[in-house]
């Protein structure tokens, strides 16, 4: 106890640790089934939890995802268990127009929000943090349960809208208004709208109070030793995530009430001069742009608060599995910083043509290819971390590598459409569709893989199956590609997003082989995805044991725990840390862990 | 009977590969894990070395299905769109070279590291002038497509010339309404309380304004080859947006706040099924941004024609306060005074 009073510098922090330190202690033996699993203040279970609500989401999100595809692979066919499952919304075994949209929506919602933002970043952050800085638990255990209990809060509102009568909301999940503020325009802007908007407003809540939490525990709670430079990346990326979050995630917040007000209060935030079928609205004076400000001062950070947490975790796997120190580890710290910054300085990148000024579209033009430069030295740097290394093919470090290869390729897609002139053009096509899935949605999605198949051992004790990881990596990795590479020509064809059916154009009707492709391999890799889902459940309870304490060879502080820690993490003192995370292959020695003290021969690196 | 058929083979599928998976778990453990893990560790990097060959055979394959079913296989219809062209195969060009080293690099460097026994991974914590060298090289050539981009940005969005011609296009659910100015070149003002689709005034128009009297409704878009349009965008409903995907060129139509967008047509409708070898080729006007459930049936036509060709379809077009005029007063008198009349009604 007395070591690691004297690891915190500021006396309030000392208290705090010393008196979660006893109630770590005191409750070991004597927690029930409620407080350990339920209702628990651990950060490793509250990781769990989020990352089993992100899977049974991530379920539903991508069902839909092949339920759509359906519809653009097969525009012709039709299917009558669809309307056994769903009755009208899928009259004839078709796929009718409203719920195809109200699939598109929740799709976008559910994996941009329930999955890779709670799920992968609220599971990683509060698994790892206290874990890799060497603390007992969060700054605040109870506003973690809080942030996991806000989300499933968010989750069963949510949940809840995929039943009511007029449906889900359905004017995509960016929610324009006035499509998203008039019931008359879409059934989807009916009561589902306002049950987004209420379930998006306690995620909202939720994110924050996980985020100046993770901020809090990373700033206070770190142990002796361990300055900020000594941390490994996988901290520095959930500090900044963690920081986007807290920053932007209010401006939707304020979006998301306006709107609200404009639906049920007739106030005008976003409504002017509107005829809809035929009925003449008295709204004067709002501005529909206004909401698309708001919506993607958070939309772009939200971007980097998926994908920021995926590029920590692959650059530590990556070192872990090279058995090479990450290359340049403070350009790495210093990219991620630019990328901070640089995430609230673009957003307007996602409205050249809204009418924006050309000249303030200049700016944003500027600023958003300014992110390709970080981007690259990320990418350079992971090369090299890897050339020269000893590279061993875990589960994890497959992945890892596919989120590199995914993420050049989708990043490479962003210097085209952060480019006015081409945005032009390629806005709103097909083409904008591979460059998010890749670069955000199939990247952050392997990422999250690397870090689960990672901190597996660390989580349940036990190793998932190897076999069965392999066959998902392959899969889902030449998948993904199968899937998303020709949609970029579809995209250069101008196809537009958010269409149901193209038979009835001359532009766009040359695809359909194209689109019955993508559609039959999104169903395989939907297929293999539920394989590692059964590998993950199945393994928890029958996974072969992990019998020593590092079973990665790695240097950071979550593999001195016992192999399956309790509430506390450390049963003794909490240990200190004496060099940075990424000595692997110095001086001869295969990794050096950061507890280690600094030997008097040792070279400086 | 075969969705169940189908259900059946998954499930056998999956219990297959889950028993598969479990024997190699045991046989691993058997056979040692050490050896195990060095098996499984040359057939992971070889496969990242398959990956990469039939990837790049892949990619070249793609290409060769897919080019000429694009719009890079067909000249842009606008002069504008040219200068969209140019700049995406520049940019095609950078960020190919840059895709296929550091690919390539990426895979070739997993398969010739794969862990072996005798090598020792190489300290290389990290090196100045190597991590100048990709900042710097990364920022020239950004540099330069930024560059290029404005120069092309701010000619697009110029201001329109002064002989333009003017078409008002409107979005509604799920169609296009279009208005031309008429022979004096000005709109009639509008106001969106006096829109009244079942007497003729579907856009709002103010008939008071005399500036309206000319103005010409269409349910199609004629523009003429080789003369710049300007086109003031606008919505009633929700948000849309006019997609010109053969002209390269693309604006919302946004409720309360109109837009413009100008270009120059290159080729006429007839000129363009002779490029393209399509005998059914129109010019489409799509929707483009997400607008309600029949969103992807929001299409619109436009017809690129000769001066004279256009001068034609113009004259067979009755001005819409006209055509109003008519259904509300059928008496074929038409004087100044008759006018008012059914203008008091109309308001």
């Amino acid at each position: 106890m007395s070591s690691e009073t004297i690891t915190h510098g500021h006396a309030a922090v000392q208290t705090a640790a010393h008196a979660h330190d006893e109630h770590g202690h005191d409750h070991h033996h004597e927690e029930s089934f409620l407080t350990k699993y339920i209702f628990s203040t651990d950060h490793k279970m509250i990781g769990k939890q989020f990352l089993i609500t992100g899977i049974i989401w991530a379920i539903i999100g991508g069902l839909f995802s092949v339920l759509f595809r359906l519809q653009l692979g097969y525009p012709e066919m039709t299917f009558p268990f669809l309307e056994d499952l769903f009755g009208k919304w899928a009259a004839g075994g078709r796929i009718t127009n409203e719920f195809y949209y109200a699939l598109v929506t929740m799709h976008g919602t559910i994996l941009v929000f329930f999955v890779l933002t709670a799920g992968l970043s609220g599971t990683f952050a509060n698994i790892l943090i206290p874990l890799q800085i060497g603390a007992r638990d969060m700054a605040s255990g109870f506003l973690n349960m809080l942030s996991y209990w806000f989300f499933f809060l968010a989750s069963v509102v949510m949940f809840a809208s995929l039943f009511i009568q007029t449906g889900p909301a359905s004017g995509g999940w960016t929610i324009y208004p006035p499509l998203s503020a008039l019931g008359q325009a879409s059934e989807g802007s009916k009561l589902g709208m306002d049950f987004w908007l209420i379930s998006m407003a306690l995620f909202i809540v939720s994110s924050l109070l996980g985020g100046l939490n993770y901020i809090s525990t990373i700033l206070n709670l770190r142990t002796k030793g361990m300055s900020m430079t000594r941390m490994p990346l996988t901290m520095w990326a959930i500090f900044f995530t963690a920081v986007l979050g807290v920053l932007s995630f209010p401006v939707l917040l304020s979006g998301a009430v306006l709107l609200l007000f404009d639906r049920n209060l007739g106030t005008s935030f976003y409504l002017s001069e509107i005829v809809v079928k035929g009925e003449i609205l008295p709204n004067e004076g709002g501005s529909a742009i206004l909401f698309q400000h708001l919506f993607w001062f958070l939309g772009h950070p939200e971007v980097y608060i998926i994908l920021l947490p995926a590029m920590g975790m692959v650059s530590e796997i990556l070192s872990v599995n090279s058995r090479k120190p990450i290359f340049g580890y403070l350009a790495m710290v210093g990219s991620l910083f630019a990328i901070c910054i640089l995430a609230f300085l673009v957003w307007a990148h996602h409205m050249f043509v809204t009418g924006l000024n050309p000249f303030l579209g200049a700016f944003f033009v500027l600023l958003t290819l300014l992110i390709a430069v970080p981007s690259a030295i990320k990418v350079f740097n992971w090369l090299t971390t890897i050339w020269r290394g000893n590279i061993r093919f875990t589960p994890g470090m497959l992945f890892a590598i596919g989120f590199v290869s995914l993420f050049i390729s989708g990043g490479l897609t962003g210097i085209f459409l952060g480019n006015s002139t081409l945005d032009i053009h390629l806005h709103d096509t097909y083409f904008v569709i591979a460059h998010f899935h890749i670069v955000m949605g199939v990247a952050s999605f392997f990422g999250m893989f690397a870090g689960v198949y990672h901190w597996f051992p660390k989580m349940y004790g036990r190793y998932l199956n190897t076999t069965m990881a392999y066959i998902h990596f392959w899969v889902t990795f030449v998948g993904s590609y199968l899937i998303f590479w020709p949609m970029h020509y579809q995209g250069l064809a101008g196809m537009p997003r958010r269409y149901t059916d193209f038979s009835n154009w001359q532009s766009f009707n040359q695809f359909s082989d194209m689109n019955r492709f993508i559609s039959t391999v999104a169903m395989v890799v939907f297929a293999v995805q539920l394989l590692f889902v059964f590998n993950f459940f199945y393994s928890i309870f029958k996974g072969r044991k992990v019998t020593s304490q590092n079973p990665w060879g790695a240097n950071t502080l979550e593999w001195t725990t016992p192999i399956n820690p309790g509430h506390g993490n450390w049963p003794g003192d909490i240990p200190e840390v004496h060099r940075w995370a990424y000595d692997y292959g110095k001086d001869g020695r295969e990794f050096i862990p950061q507890t280690e003290p600094v030997g008097a021969n040792e070279s400086a690196h | 009977m075969s969705g169940y058929f189908i259900l059946a083979i998954l499930t056998l599928a999956f219990v297959v590969t889950f028993q598969i998976a479990k024997a190699s778990e045991y046989v691993s453990v058997l056979k040692g894990e050490e050896k195990a893990f060095r098996q499984n560790n040359r057939i992971n990097a070889f496969l990242f070395i398959v990956f990469l060959v039939l990837g790049l055979i892949g990619a070249w394959w793609c290409n060769e299905m897919f080019y000429k079913k694009t719009l890079l296989a067909q000249p842009a219809a606008s002069d504008h769109g040219e200068k969209v062209d140019f700049m995406l195969l520049i940019t095609i060009a950078v960020t190919g070279v840059v895709f296929f080293i550091t690919q390539i690099l990426l895979f070739w460097f997993a398969f010739k590291y794969q862990y072996t026994e005798k090598r020792k991974a190489f300290y290389f914590p990290h090196n100045n002038k190597l991590e100048l060298i990709w900042t710097v090289v990364p920022a020239i050539f950004l540099t330069l497509l930024v560059g290029l981009g404005m120069f092309y940005w701010f000619k697009m969005t110029s201001d329109a010339p002064k002989d333009s011609q003017l078409v008002e296009i409107t979005g509604k659910q799920f169609n296009w309404l279009v208005r031309y100015p008429g022979k004096d070149n000005v709109f009639g003002r509008k106001n969106y309380r006096l829109t009244d689709a079942s007497n003729g005034n579907a856009l709002g128009v103010d008939w008071e304004d005399g500036a309206s009297h000319d103005d010409i409704e269409a349910t199609e878009v004629h523009l003429v080859v080789g003369k710049p349009v300007q086109l003031v965008i606008g919505a009633q409903d929700v948000i849309h947006d006019v997609g010109l995907v053969h002209f390269r060129m693309k604006m919302d139509a946004v409720p309360g706040i109109p837009t413009t967008m100008w270009f120059t047509p290159k080729y006429t409708t007839a000129q363009m099924k002779e490029i393209t070898g399509n005998k059914d080729f129109v010019y489409e006007i799509s929707c483009d941004q997400m607008c309600g459930s029949g969103h992807y049936s929001m299409r619109g036509v436009i017809v690129v024609e000769t001066q004279e060709e256009f001068d034609a379809w113009m004259a067979s077009k009755k001005p819409q306060f006209v055509t109003v005029k008519e259904a509300a007063a059928p008496a074929p008198a038409a004087d100044s005074t008759a006018t008012s009349k059914p203008l008091a009604k109309l308001n």
